[in-house]
C-alpha cells in the first residue's frame, strides 16, 4: 500500500534523515513548482521580491501564503488577509498536537523542529505503529523547505519566463498527492472510517465556512480511534 | 511598514505558534491511551479533509467543480496501478491541463 516509501521508511524506528528527503523527493518536485507559482502570483499581487520569500521560509505553508497573495492582489484588506491564513493553518493545531511526544530536547529545539511540519512532511513520518518517525519529519520537512523556498526565489526574480501555473494543471496536483499520502494511511477499519469521517465532516461544512474551516473540523473524525482500546 | 510586511510578519508569527504550541504544550507528557489512539487517526482524517477540499474547493468557500476533479481521477487510476508518487502526481497535473487546453 506504500508504493513511494522504502522499506526502511516503514519499519517503526528506523527512519533516517536521509529516508526522509528520499520519501519526500518526489514531493519536493511539485513543492518547488508551486513555489514557483506562488511567487509569480506575490510579485503580481504588489509583494515584491523578498517579501514572499521571506514569507515561505517563515510561514511554510503553501496554501495559507497563497490565500495572502491573491487577497492583497485583488485589494482585500489586510485583516482579511492575515485571518484567512491563520484560519488555513489551524490544522495544524491538531498535527502539532499529534506530533508532540515525538520531539526531543529543550523547549526552543522542540519548537524549531516543529516549523518542519507541513501536511506532506507529516504525512510521510507516519509510522505503522501510528507514532511518527521525528527523522523522516525533519529530512522531509527540510527538503520540501529548500524546494518551497527556492521555487518562491524562482518565481518572484525569473517570473516573467514562466506560465500560468493553473495552465499546467498544478492545482490538480495537489489533491492527487494527498490522495497518494492517504493511500498508505487507510491500513484498517478504524482508519477507513476516520478517512470517511474527515471527509463527510469537509464535505458538509464547505458550503457553510470560508476555506480552512472544514479541515480543522474534519480533524474531529480522528475520535473514532478512541473507540479502540490498545 | 507596509501592508505586505505587516502581513508577512503576522502570518509568519501566528503559523510558527500554531505549528509549536503542541509540541511546547505536551511536552515530555504522554497523552492517556485514548486520546493517543484518537492522535493516530489524525493522519487519515485531516488527509481525507485534504483531498476533498483542495480538489472541490472555491477561492471564497463552496464547490467548484473543474479540470483538478479530472487530475484527480487520473492520479487515483495511477494510485491503483501502483505506480510511483511522481508518476501519480504528473498524471493528476497533465490530465488537468490537458482538460483545460480542450475545454
Amino acid at each position: 500500500m506504500q508504493p513511494f516509501l522504502s522499506n526502511q521508511a516503514r519499519e517503526p524506528g528506523r527512519g533516517t534523515y536521509l529516508d526522509g528527503v528520499r520519501a519526500a523527493a518526489p514531493i519536493g518536485v511539485a513543492a518547488l513548482a508551486f513555489g514557483v507559482s506562488f511567487g509569480v502570483l506575490a510579485r503580481a499581487a504588489g509583494m515584491g521580491r523578498i517579501a514572499p520569500v521571506v514569507m515561505s521560509v517563515t510561514t511554510f505553508a503553501g496554501s495559507a501564503q497563497f490565500a495572502v497573495a491573491s487577497i492583497l492582489g485583488a485589494g482585500g484588506g489586510l485583516v482579511t488577509a492575515i485571518v484567512a491564513a491563520v484560519l488555513l493553518n489551524l490544522r495544524y493545531g491538531p498535527i502539532g498536537l499529534s506530533a508532540a511526544t515525538t520531539f526531543e530536547g529543550p523547549w526552543w529545539r522542540r519548537a524549531l523542529t516543529a516549523q518542519l511540519i507541513v501536511d506532506e512532511s507529516w504525512a510521510i513520518a507516519q509510522r505503522e505503529d501510528g507514532r511518527l518517525d521525528r527523522r523522516l519529519l525533519i529530512g522531509a520537512g527540510l527538503l520540501l523547505l529548500v524546494g518551497w523556498t527556492a521555487g518562491t526565489a524562482i518565481g518572484a526574480f525569473a517570473g516573467d519566463l514562466i506560465a500560468d501555473p493553473t495552465s499546467l494543471g498544478l492545482d490538480a496536483a495537489f489533491p492527487a498527492l494527498f490522495l497518494a499520502l492517504l493511500w498508505s494511511q487507510v491500513r484498517d477499519r478504524s482508519r477507513l472510517l476516520a478517512a470517511l469521517g474527515g471527509a463527510a465532516i469537509a464535505l458538509a461544512l464547505m458550503p457553510f465556512t470560508g476555506p480552512g474551516i472544514p479541515i480543522v473540523v474534519a480533524s474531529l473524525a480522528c475520535l473514532v480511534g478512541a473507540r479502540r482500546q490498545p | 511598514m507596509s501592508a505586505v510586511w505587516i502581513s508577512v510578519l503576522a502570518v509568519g508569527l501566528a503559523t510558527m505558534a500554531i505549528k509549536a504550541a503542541g509540541p511546547l504544550l505536551l511536552a515530555r507528557r504522554t497523552p492517556p491511551p485514548r486520546a493517543q489512539a484518537a492522535l493516530e487517526h489524525l493522519a487519515p482524517a485531516l488527509l481525507a479533509a485534504l483531498v476533498v477540499t483542495q480538489a472541490l474547493g472555491g477561492d471564497d468557500g463552496g464547490f467548484t467543480i473543474d479540470a483538478r476533479l479530472a487530475g484527480l481521477a487520473a492520479g487515483a487510476a495511477a494510485l491503483l496501478l501502483r505506480a510511483p508518487l511522481l508518476v501519480v502526481i504528473t498524471a493528476a497535473a497533465v490530465t488537468a491541463a490537458v482538460v483545460r487546453l480542450i475545454a
